[in-house]
């Protein structure tokens, strides 16, 4: 019985340094390719500078390309990495199923429909715009929910109900791009690929606010969203709140997302490989909503390096992503398919 | 029988019913008379007479599209014993986008006649790999399992159409036009490219559909009925991909017609292949033309593309399908 209880503590001992050390090595990476991507452009800038210009320094050249195009840029992909990561591991989590992320239940489609529209047709401001989206993706959730709680509820069939609604909006997508003005297409496509260009601090902070204050609601309601896993009954039996539980982190996450949209575009599958990957590395014994954002974090910010700096021609990040991420989804539908879990 | 007939009257007369308002009513409101008297005097040049010209051949087009879109649906559902098979859904659309993409950027494509061939390529791989990936596993290619490979594949292959397009302003503005899906592209080029491949879709039509009906017994049932298990399937699938394939090519991807249709006509008929595939193609034609006639009216002075109405009507459809349809996770 000793010996069970020792091994018992052992392991737990152990899942909490594998957590705590793997968390520091993702923030390390992160603050690697923060520091990278404020070096990095027309002209690559010594790292002392970068510190410099950041203490309030004046330098020539470096302190308006770092504080009016770099920091922004950072910024955007930093926090929109993050939220990104976290609400899609939220989400995974939450309906057990990793295939079930913003990207294919729809609400991605939902908030760039949204923000296009407001684009093309009203040439709207970019607060008008930021709101929109948000609207979009949280009416669609609330659609495709109501539609999947009307029949008996199935993971599955609300997979099919958000392509369903998703086949519409990007019916209603495309129709958008081609009634619009040609300059505002290049705006549009944005929204549609995903890209970190044109960031600016002042459009930065509804998603700096709302990251900031999501994040630690999703964390508290995080150790319900761990039991949540076992299943609806285990969790009740354990006294989870398991329908405000659920309520609280759907719209913490389809805020994040939305917001994060807003600002960037659907940046591809991002929201659907940062869970996962976290998992690989931290395990899967705390409720790894930090990890899964740093992940989103890094990946958002290496796929904009790669695409602006690693071809003759400057790539959005969303194709990057898109293209690196692709055959991550192939592997794990092929392997969920042959285990027969779907 | 009665009702076979039945139902075959009211789509012939719906079918009637598309073509006239087809060439009587869109973006432009014209006297019918008018319309009636270009219709005889093609020799007129008044800007009506081009109007009518190009409304007969939008017309003869479109139900050509929506005939092999409603055969391919009809063969894509049996051979995959699937309610929800369609080539939108499928990522077939997709991929022979990737293909006709891939075609004007790097080699500088630019006729219609090798649009084809390259959309058929894209829409061959494509649903193979969807259904190479969809089938793996216990209980073969489940509809959520199809559909979800079908989502995957579909992203991947869009990142890579906009990676493919970004440095190329071109082929973008190209692109966008085609990406909808409109009928209105149809001219007798087109008629004249699409008809061989109809008819031969029409053909394989009647030589399989005896067979998929065994086939819907289960495997072990049609080998026992002397049926080719095997060769059987290759075909129809082969036909379904070929039609949708070209109907993308020329059209661009119109998506929902194909699971339409058929659903329709089992709903009347009940699910005999031999009364489903033709009835399939016959209502394909009316829903496509009718759609774009909605279209142009809804869109008037300019036009809706057809597309998109279709995504309007037919996504809901899907979900309805959706949510009768038994999951097995709860």
């Amino acid at each position: 019985m000793n010996k069970t209880m020792n091994f018992i503590v052992d392991l737990r001992m152990r899942h909490r340094k594998q957590f705590l050390s793997m968390t520091f090595i993702l923030s390390l990476i992160v603050c690697m390719l923060s520091v990278a991507m404020l070096m990095i452009g027309n002209t690559i800038y010594p790292v002392s500078d970068v510190v410099r210009v950041l203490m309030g320094e004046d330098i020539k050249g470096a302190t308006f390309a770092i504080e009016t195009i770099r920091l922004p840029r950072l910024f955007a992909g930093l926090f929109a990495g993050f939220a990104f990561g976290a609400g899609g591991y939220v989400f995974q989590t939450m309906l057990r199923n990793p295939l079930a992320n913003p990207n294919v239940i729809g609400i991605t489609a939902g908030s760039s429909a949204a923000a296009v529209f407001c684009i093309i047709v009203w040439q709207a401001s970019n607060t008008v715009v930021s709101i929109a989206s948000i609207v979009g993706g949280l009416a669609t959730v609330l659609l495709i929910f109501g539609l999947a709680k009307g029949a008996s509820f199935s993971i599955g069939r609300l997979i099919l109900i958000g392509i369903g609604i998703q086949a519409m909006l990007s019916a209603v997508i495309s129709y958008l791009m081609l009634i619009g003005n040609t300059h505002d297409i290049p705006t549009a496509m944005r929204w549609i690929s995903g890209s970190l260009n044109g960031a600016k601090m002042s459009n930065l902070s509804p998603l700096l606010f709302t990251v900031i204050l999501f994040v630690p609601i999703m964390m508290y309601f995080g150790k319900g969203l761990k039991i949540l896993e076992l299943g609806e009954q285990a969790a009740l039996s354990l006294g989870v709140h398991t329908n405000r539980t659920r309520l609280v982190l759907i719209v913490s996450a389809v805020m994040m997302i939305a917001v994060a949209t807003a600002t960037t575009g659907p940046i591809a599958f991002v929201a659907f490989l940062s869970g996962p990957i976290a998992n690989r590395f931290v395990g899967t014994s705390y409720s790894n909503i930090i990890p899964s954002g740093l992940v989103g974090a890094i990946l958002v910010l290496g796929a904009d390096l790669i695409g602006q700096y690693a071809f003759a021609v400057r790539y959005p990040v969303g194709v990057i992503t898109g293209i690196v991420g692709a055959p991550y989804l192939i592997y794990l539908l092929i392997r969920i398919n042959r285990k027969g879990k779907l | 029988m009665y009702l076979f007939f039945g139902v075959f009257a009211l789509l012939l007369v719906l079918f009637g019913l598309s073509i006239v308002t087809s060439i009587f009513l869109g973006a432009r409101t014209m006297e019918w008379t008018d319309v009636w008297n270009s219709l005889w005097h093609a020799d007129s040049t008044s800007l009506e007479a081009s109007i009518v010209q190009h409304r007969v051949t939008r017309t003869l087009f479109s139900l050509m599209c929506g005939a092999a879109l409603g055969i391919s649906g009809a063969f894509m559902q049996s051979v995959t014993r699937n309610p929800i098979a369609d080539p939108s859904i499928l990522g077939v659309n997709t991929g022979a986008a990737l293909f006709v993409v891939a075609g004007i950027a790097f080699f500088h494509i630019q006729s219609a006649e090798q649009f084809i061939w390259l959309a058929i390529a894209g829409a061959i791989l494509s649903a193979l790999f969807v259904f190479g990936i969809g089938s793996m596993g216990s209980g073969g290619a489940t509809p959520l399992k199809l559909v979800l490979a079908g989502a995957a594949t579909s992203a991947i292959l869009s990142s890579l159409v906009v990676a493919i397009m970004i440095p190329r302003t071109n082929v973008m503005d190209q692109f966008r036009f085609w990406q909808v899906g409109s009928v209105g592209v149809g001219s007798w080029e087109s008629i004249r490219l699409f008809l061989p491949f109809l008819i031969v879709g029409i053909l394989i039509a009647f030589l399989v559909a005896p067979a998929l009906n065994a086939l819907a017994l289960g495997d072990d049932v049609a080998t026992s009925l002397g049926v080719r298990v095997g060769t059987v399937r290759f075909v129809a699938a082969l036909g379904g991909v070929l039609l949708c394939g070209v109907t993308t090519a020329l059209a661009g991807p119109i998506g929902f017609i194909g699971l339409l249709a058929p659903h329709l006509i089992r709903l009347l008929l009940g699910s005999d292949l031999r009364y489903v595939i033709p009835l399939s193609a016959l209502s394909g034609a009316i829903i496509l033309t009718l759609s774009d006639v909605i279209g142009r009216i809804i869109g008037s002075p300019s036009e809706l593309e057809v597309g998109i109405v279709t995504a309007f009507v037919g996504a809901p459809i899907l979900i309805l399908i959706t949510m009768k349809v038994k999951m097995r996770d709860g």
